[in-house]
């Protein structure tokens, strides 16, 4: 597909899209962000769609014998395999002379941007036709909250326990949108479930894509996060307001900034509202400020943006 | 009949019997000595010989990964590795089983490091016996090409839906050449018809498959995949009855004996090695020793009855292992044992541990591997773990 007639997708508004639901009968918890991103990108792929799901919550939480959730066609695979599983999904299905179908992954940001890392390479670096959605919520959930590449600096964790001695974690989020990029894949967005419209017309843009594509949407865990239910899509609509997530897309071979704030919203009262963050410091609240600053400094020098 | 055949090595007859069951999808990643059988199979799919989509992985756990996919949506796909890809494939060989996906995969048996080796010796699929996985194990280039095709047949099975491995010894049969019949397209469609399953994702019917189970039910489903090994057997069985009627060769089953309807003294034997021991025995049968071969073709599942029917015709019986189970014994001697037990025949038994990472076992050392049984027969042997030919002192 060119560029243009990619541009000419129609939209998917609230409007025109389906009433129909693929992601119902799970059993997350109250104000699962994950679940909210699985439920809406199968909305706009549809029922010719393959799902595979590495181990993590969404597949803890979808197919407990006999009770499945998904209405589409959809799989556990081993926690490091699902993007080499998803190719092989795609594979079989085209050699048996299947058409018109899509194969989409949902794993967790530990399924993503640690195990999982290689077999995605191999999935984009062969460009199977798969949509890659990373659900990020920011640390390994379904073991009990531990630190994963993806979890940012300062979080407590129950493997980064801040203390005395620890701020929480002591490393910064890994920049997984520029890895997948480097690969020079057709096409890579991140988005955030706090902007649900530009997230589904996101996936409909990839699904309309032949060949691997990424999207790494930010998705709000109250369980691992320690925030109230009901604020799940606040929360994560604060976190792109006040830059610790950047909306992106990587479009042949070009970044853009689809959001750039003139004036960030409060990194102090996101963070100090989340049990996990409870701890840090105006000293360590500083640090992620900064580096902030210099990631936005150099996506602004470097990116387009409006 | 007409033949057809070409010198080829162990590994281009795997190629040659994998490209006659027409796989959909190969997923595979190079190790030696398995690589030959997928340069082989790339070669096929370039010139159009082969209609599959060859799949150039990252991994062997990817490979596998991404056949079980293509399997979970009614492809027939195929992977090969050995040694150290076979053990980073073993989530996934889990999974497989599990999931019922009836994949073909060839291992080249070779040693597993440390210390490193590339050559041969049974230590990586023989620590995957648990694994789910039908295990069966040949003997020459012909065998290697012919259980390809049965393997599709057994592994799809709707009674059986359980992945199958064939192994072959790393080199002595990966990397020999011999004369290898080539059988007629035609003859192996009609032998192997497409793979069909309702084990599958399909839009007509949509599925959710490998999902979590609660202990309320994970047994009854480790209750059918153990049933499902079982009925294997007789699958077995018919597979290879209804391949020696068209094709006119036959391996015998789980098992082949070798002159043991008056044996005294057997040796049991998997792999490549039987044909040295094919050898010697006869040397031996001309001297007017009582001596016989059990072949041990299946070790997944495993020829319990026929090692019970065969102990009460003999005295004594030996078990070369190309591995060993640190701190107990040799894997293949403890499954023999274990069927030793219970047809309670009181038979000299020993195991002979030898041929690691490559080593030669000699007929000479054969040949005293049979006298150790005649002799034993007269004895209450107590020792009856042995590695064989030594080359270091000890003191037990
Ligand atoms: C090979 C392997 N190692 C570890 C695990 C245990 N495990 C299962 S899910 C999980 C965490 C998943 O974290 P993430 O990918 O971020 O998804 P989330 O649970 O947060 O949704 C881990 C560590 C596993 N299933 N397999
Ligand atoms: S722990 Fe978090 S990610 Fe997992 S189901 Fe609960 S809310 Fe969702
Ligand atoms: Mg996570």
């Amino acid at each position: 597909m060119t560029n243009e007639t990619i541009m000419n997708i129609p939209r998917v508004t609230p409007k025109n899209m389906t009433e129909q639901e693929f992601f119902y009968g799970h059993k997350a918890c109250a104000g699962c962000g994950g679940s909210v991103a699985v439920r809406l990108a199968l909305k706009v792929l549809g029922e010719r769609t393959y799902s595979a799901l590495p181990a993590g919550c969404m597949a803890a939480v979808g197919f407990i014998f006999p009770q499945m959730a998904f209405k589409n066609n959809s799989i556990i695979t081993t926690f490091p395999g699902v993007a080499s599983m998803a190719s092989g999904i795609a594979a079989g299905a085209k050699a048996l002379g299947q058409t018109d179908f899509k194969t989409v992954c949902f794993a967790g940001d530990g399924g993503t941007a640690d195990i999982g890392l290689q077999a995605l390479s191999g999935m984009i670096d062969r460009d199977d036709d798969v949509l890659y959605i990373c659900y990020d919520n920011e640390a390994y959930m379904n073991t009990g909250i531990q630190k994963s590449g993806l979890t940012p600096y300062g979080t407590h964790t129950t493997t980064t326990p801040a203390g005395k001695n620890l701020p929480g974690s002591k490393t910064h989020k890994k920049n997984v949108f520029e890895i997948i990029a480097a690969h020079d894949i057709k096409y890579a967005a991140t988005a955030s479930i706090g902007y649900p419209q530009d997230f589904i017309n996101k996936v409909n843009k990839a699904k309309h894509i032949k060949g691997a594509t990424f999207i790494h949407v930010y998705a709000s865990c109250p369980t691992g996060w320690g925030t109230p239910t009901n604020t799940s899509i606040e929360i994560a609509r604060e976190a792109v307001d006040c830059g610790l997530i950047f909306l992106a897309e990587y479009e042949n071979g070009d970044f853009k900034l689809n959001k750039n704030p003139k004036e960030f919203a409060s990194v102090k009262e996101y963070l100090t509202k989340q049990g996990r963050f409870k701890h840090m410091t105006d000293e360590d609240i500083e640090q992620v400020i900064g580096f902030r600053d210099m990631k936005w400094e150099r996506m602004r020098r470097n990116w387009n943006h409006k | 009949m007409k033949t057809n055949k070409i010198f080829i090595s162990g590994d281009e007859a795997a190629a040659h019997g994998v490209r006659l069951s027409r796989p959909h999808v190969i997923a595979a990643y190079p190790i030696t000595p398995q690589t030959i059988t997928v340069e082989r199979l790339s070669e096929m799919v370039e010139s159009g010989e082969l209609d599959a989509d060859y799949m150039h992985v990252e991994s062997e756990h990817s490979a596998l990964s991404a056949a079980m996919g293509a399997s979970s949506v009614g492809a027939r796909t195929f992977t090969a590795t050995s040694s150290q890809g076979l053990l980073y494939m073993v989530e996934a060989m889990h999974y497989a089983s599990g999931g019922r996906y009836p994949i073909v995969m060839m291992n080249a048996n070779r040693s597993v490091a440390l210390p490193w080796s590339i050559y041969g010796d049974q230590r990586d699929s023989l620590s995957q016996l648990d694994s789910g996985w039908i295990q069966v194990y040949v003997e020459d280039a012909q065998e290697a090409l012919d259980m390809m095709i049965q393997a599709y047949k057994i592994a799809e099975h709707a009674k059986v839906l359980t992945p199958m491995m064939v192994n072959l010894d790393g080199f002595i049969l990966t990397h020999t050449y011999e004369m290898v019949e080539i059988p007629d397209q035609d003859m192996v469609d009609k032998f192997l018809p497409p793979f069909e399953t309702p084990n599958k994702m399909s839009f007509e019917n949509p599925k959710n498959m490998a999902f979590s189970s609660q202990p309320d039910d994970n047994t009854e489903f480790k209750y059918q995949q153990n049933k499902a090994m079982f009925d294997a057997i007789e699958v077995i069985e018919n597979t290879e009855k209804e391949f020696g009627e068209q094709f006119g060769r036959n391996y015998h089953g789980m098992v082949e004996e070798y002159m043991c309807d008056d044996a005294e003294a057997v040796l049991v034997t998997l792999g490549s090695i039987t044909g040295t021991v094919r050898v010697v025995a006869e040397q031996l049968r001309a001297r007017g020793l009582k001596v016989g071969i059990l072949k041990i073709r299946y070790m997944r599942p495993f020829p319990e009855k026929e090692i019970m029917e065969l102990s009460h015709k003999i005295k004594a019986i030996g078990v070369i292992d190309k591995d060993i189970s640190f701190g107990y014994e040799g894997t293949v001697f403890t499954n023999v044992n274990s069927a030793l037990a219970k047809s309670n025949a009181t038979i000299f038994k020993k195991n002979f541990i030898g041929g690691l990472g490559g080593r030669d076992i000699t007929k000479a050392e054969i040949e005293k591997m049979y006298k150790d049984l005649l002799a034993g027969i007269s004895t209450n042997g107590q020792k009856t773990v042995e590695f064989f030919n030594l080359k270091v002192e000890t003191n037990d």
